[in-house]
């Protein structure tokens, strides 16, 4: 059987699994509810400075519904926790003492000035928690008091932030990034020349889910009126995935060990971040739809599919798939495939068809014998984009199949069509 | 008791009424099939794959475009999916409730091969028809501006109502002659009660006589009041929708038997009866016949109270015409079908029926049907038959001559516009060959009313 053990930035759990900063770690009541179903580690939901109130409003989440899937994509509105900071850090170190094999994390944010950075930390320390994550992410509320992605969109505020808090701690500390940003290696590399132990990403994107119709607002409506809010879920994970390749494959990031957030609901999708290269990997809106249970299967399935591949370790596949990470040019301009319809397997919806004839390269045709519906491939009109294996419902009855045309690999600068190698040649 | 293994036998006939607690009335024949709530509807709809060339749409006989309406109420658009099912078919709202859509278009769904369950069409199709008769507004029809023609229907049935709203539509004048005190045909005198709840095939009737146009004359038969050549002389066309008259007879001797009943005259009484309490039921009642009247009277008569319904077919239960989930639900409901007899005589005692005796069958060599010369018998205070109906063409002879072709199974020949060997004649539904199905006779009405509104046209241009 694989071992799921996780290390990363010196912090060790016994799972990859750990629960993200947010409403599901918010108290010890869940956390160890966490603990006992099985979770890695947990960061706990961020404390801010003891003083000034945070409030939390009704309502606090938006969500997209997909086809009748709920919760594809969800929203909040939720500021950092509302209760006092001593209650928390006495929480904080009881579960610690309690479950010493498992991650805690604490997240922080507090105003951007060294003393209040250096107060908290202190504070922090005296829970025996494995680590702090600063919080430059969170997209509302906080960011208007200067806080959160205020500071996780200026790339200088998150090198000073954290050099502060490495010369104040000796805890590992994780920098968490907002998406909300053009690029974000800016940040990323920002941490990094801080001397982040880790980053953590993604945090949420602004987003609104939906107008109410009705009220004319956008939801969730609070009172008549909608606020933007931090959006996650499945919908998110293509996001993650790519920003965190992003950080994985640039050499100025130094390969700095990636906590992966966004969409991970699945084992599978865990399996992904991991071979994009992050160590640990935090869940949120999947345990707020279906309950802490769910980790089970993410350990179960993680388990089964490295015995199956072979892996012993995390670090077996951790970051397999960052060097086949590339950019557009260096793919391979002489690559050929066609869809390959199995007759066999289809129930003759016509999708593929209609999907090529009207939005690709009407490379299908439709024939009628009888009540029969036969859907074939026109090989020289496939130009192999895959949209009709994407549409098609039945797994594997449309598949791609490379065409051998005897050429080499050519890659965008190397091809005589590229306008830019003409100038040069 | 111990009774239960042997039939009782007595020749005294036990047809009573009331043999229910008043509120099981209310439960057995409560909706056979509780509609979708708006969460499931969408729920449901959203696993509809959206097919191009959708086999279900073919499947329909009256073409409804399924994959358009389900998409709709997927985006919570129910009106506008109610709005495409009428604009196919007018009765859509029976035909949700009445058609046998495992062998239509829930048959023709791809879903079956890709995960083994078909998109429940049927159902949401009701979804769809059911929001936009509780809403505010329902109509979504416009009737033209009136042209000044005028057109005879014989039937309210769904044949002729659909006729009858297609040419409203456009603008002409409809007279509807019906033989009944009431409008909807077999939806409103035949299927059985549990399939159309809450007087929903009147409720259909003013929906479609909503659109304005429409007139219908109540008591009105065709060879008794009206005639053919009178309402030939007097309209632009005619569209003969009477369904069918007559029912088969078993062909067997003392058929005249107190307690042997036709299936279709007990349901109509059963249809019309306010009080289900005092409409008497055999104890002991035997239905002969495979098809859906077969399973709607054996059911009916086993929700009043009858403690033994059996129905007897000659054949297997694959030769049933009576689709397997109909068969099904009849079996689940406590109905006994006995498959491979067919009747050989009725046993009677002072004028009354007290059972039947049967031979048991099997195919031939050559697979023709054939008795195999061992019996038994049934005790029975009430035999159905439901073999099948008829059509009679009586009513459109004229000195004692068929004034129009009809089939070699005697029914009204027709070309592909609904239009029979007499001009200016059009005829649709059961009184015509084909599905002998609610959604088929809307078909044909509709059909033929495209093509009598282009008649009229080019009459008027030419």
């Amino acid at each position: 059987m694989a071992d799921l053990t996780c290390r990363i930035a010196g912090v060790t759990s016994p799972n990859p699994f750990w629960l993200a900063s947010a409403p599901p770690t918010d108290k010890e009541y869940n956390v160890v509810r966490a603990f006992e179903a099985g979770w890695g580690g947990v960061v706990w939901k961020t404390l801010g400075e003891d003083g000034p109130p945070v409030v939390n409003v009704s309502s606090r989440y938006g969500a997209i519904s997909y086809n009748g899937t709920r919760m594809a994509g969800l929203n909040n509105i939720e500021l950092i926790t509302d209760r006092p900071l001593d209650v928390n850090l006495k929480e904080i170190a009881r579960v610690k003492k309690n479950w010493p094999d498992r991650a805690l994390i604490v997240s922080l944010m507090v105003p951007c000035d060294e003393q209040s950075w250096q107060e908290i930390l202190k504070r922090v320390e005296t829970t025996g928690c494995d680590g702090v994550e600063l919080n430059f992410g969170c997209p509302h509320g906080m960011s208007e008091r200067g806080m959160g992605s205020a500071v996780g969109q200026v790339p200088e505020y998150i090198q000073n932030v954290t050099t502060w808090c490495k010369k104040h701690t000796k805890m590992p500390v994780f920098v968490k990034l907002t998406p909300n940003i053009t690029n974000i290696l800016l940040p990323a590399r920002a941490a990094v020349n801080g001397g982040a132990d880790a980053v953590s990403l993604i945090n949420t994107i602004n987003s609104i889910t939906s107008v109410n119709l009705d009220l004319m607002a956008p939801e969730p409506v609070v009172n008549g009126i909608g606020a933007h809010g931090g959006y996650c879920g499945p919908a998110v994970k293509p996001i993650a995935l790519c920003m965190v390749g992003e950080i994985a494959r640039d050499p100025e990031c130094k390969n700095i060990p990636i906590s992966g957030i966004g969409g991970i609901t699945t084992w599978r999708d865990a399996a992904e971040f991991i071979a994009l290269g992050a160590g640990s990997v935090q869940v949120c809106t999947a345990a707020m739809h279906h309950g802490f249970q769910i980790v089970n299967d993410m350990k179960d399935g993680l388990s089964n599919w490295m015995d199956e591949k072979g892996y012993k370790t995390l670090d077996d596949f951790r970051g397999r798939a960052v060097k086949n990470y590339k950019n557009w040019q260096d793919l391979d301009m002489n690559y050929d495939i066609k869809a390959v319809i199995d007759h066999d397997k289809c129930i003759q919806c016509g999708l593929c068809y209609i999907a090529c004839e009207d939005t690709s390269h009407q490379a299908i045709k439709a024939e009628r014998k009888g009540l029969d519906r036969i859907y074939a491939v026109v090989d020289e009109d496939c130009i192999g984009c895959n949209l009709c294996m994407l549409v098609c419902p039945v797994d594997t009855c449309i598949t791609m199949k490379r065409v051998d045309n005897g050429k080499p690999y050519l890659t965008w600068p190397n091809d005589p069509r590229n306008p830019a190698h003409k100038k040069t040649g | 008791m111990s009774k239960v293994a042997e039939m009782p036998s007595d020749s005294e006939a036990d047809i009573t009424a009331a043999r229910l607690r008043p509120e099981q009335y209310a439960e057995n024949f409560s909706d056979m099939l509780p509609p979708l709530d708006r969460n499931r509807a969408i729920t449901e709809a959203s696993r509809c794959l959206f097919c191009y060339d959708a086999p279900c749409i073919e499947a329909c006989p009256t073409s409804i475009n399924i994959p358009i309406f389900i998409g709709k109420i997927a985006t919570d658009n129910a009106r506008g999916a109610a709005t495409t099912i009428l604009s196919s078919n007018i009765m859509g709202g029976s035909c949700a409730r009445v058609c046998p859509v495992e062998e239509l278009c829930e048959q023709a769904c791809v879903r079956n091969t890709q995960s083994g369950q078909p998109i429940k069409i049927g159902q949401l199709q009701r979804y769809a028809t059911d929001h936009l008769f509780s809403s505010k507004n329902p109509q979504i029809f416009q009737r033209k501006p009136a042209t000044g023609k005028k057109i005879a229907i014989v039937g309210a049935g769904p044949a002729g109502l659909s006729c009858a709203h297609g040419l409203a539509r456009e603008g002409h004048q409809v007279v509807i002659f019906e033989a009944r005190p009431k409008a909807g045909g077999l939806n409103e005198y035949g299927i059985a009660a549990y399939k159309v709840i809450g007087n929903f095939a009147q409720k259909e009737v003013d929906f479609i006589l909503s659109i304005g146009g429409i007139d219908i004359h109540y008591g009105q038969a065709l060879g008794k009041q009206i005639t053919l050549g009178q309402l030939r002389k007097e309209y632009d066309a005619v569209f003969l929708g009477m369904g069918m008259g007559g029912v088969n007879a078993l062909g067997i001797e003392s058929e005249n038997l107190k307690g042997v009943e036709s299936a279709v005259d007990y349901i109509e009484r059963l249809r019309q009866e306010k009080d289900l309490a005092t409409l008497p039921v055999g104890r002991r009642v035997i239905v002969i016949g495979g098809g859906n009247t077969a399973i709607d009277i054996a059911v009916q008569t086993k929700k009043l109270g009858a403690e033994y319904v059996t129905i007897v077919y000659r054949r297997g239960a694959e030769e049933m015409s009576a689709t397997d989930h109909e068969q099904e639900f009849a079996q689940t409901s406590g109905v006994l079908i006995k498959h491979w007899a067919q009747p050989r005589r009725l046993i009677g005692h002072q004028g009354q029926v007290t059972g039947m005796e049967f031979e048991y069958t099997q195919l031939d060599q050559n697979g023709k049907l054939m008795g195999t010369g061992d019996t038994f018998t049934l005790p029975a205070d009430t035999v159905f038959k439901a073999i099948g109906q008829t059509f009679v063409a009586t009513p459109l002879q004229e000195s004692g001559r068929d004034i129009l072709q009809l089939t070699k199974k005697g029914r009204i020949a027709v070309n592909e516009d609904g239009q029979t060997s007499l001009q200016g004649v059009w005829a649709g539904g059961d009184c015509t060959e084909g599905q002998d199905l609610t959604v088929a006779a809307v078909e044909g009405g509709k059909v033929a009313a495209i093509a009598i509104d282009r008649a009229l046209k080019e009459k008027k241009n030419g």
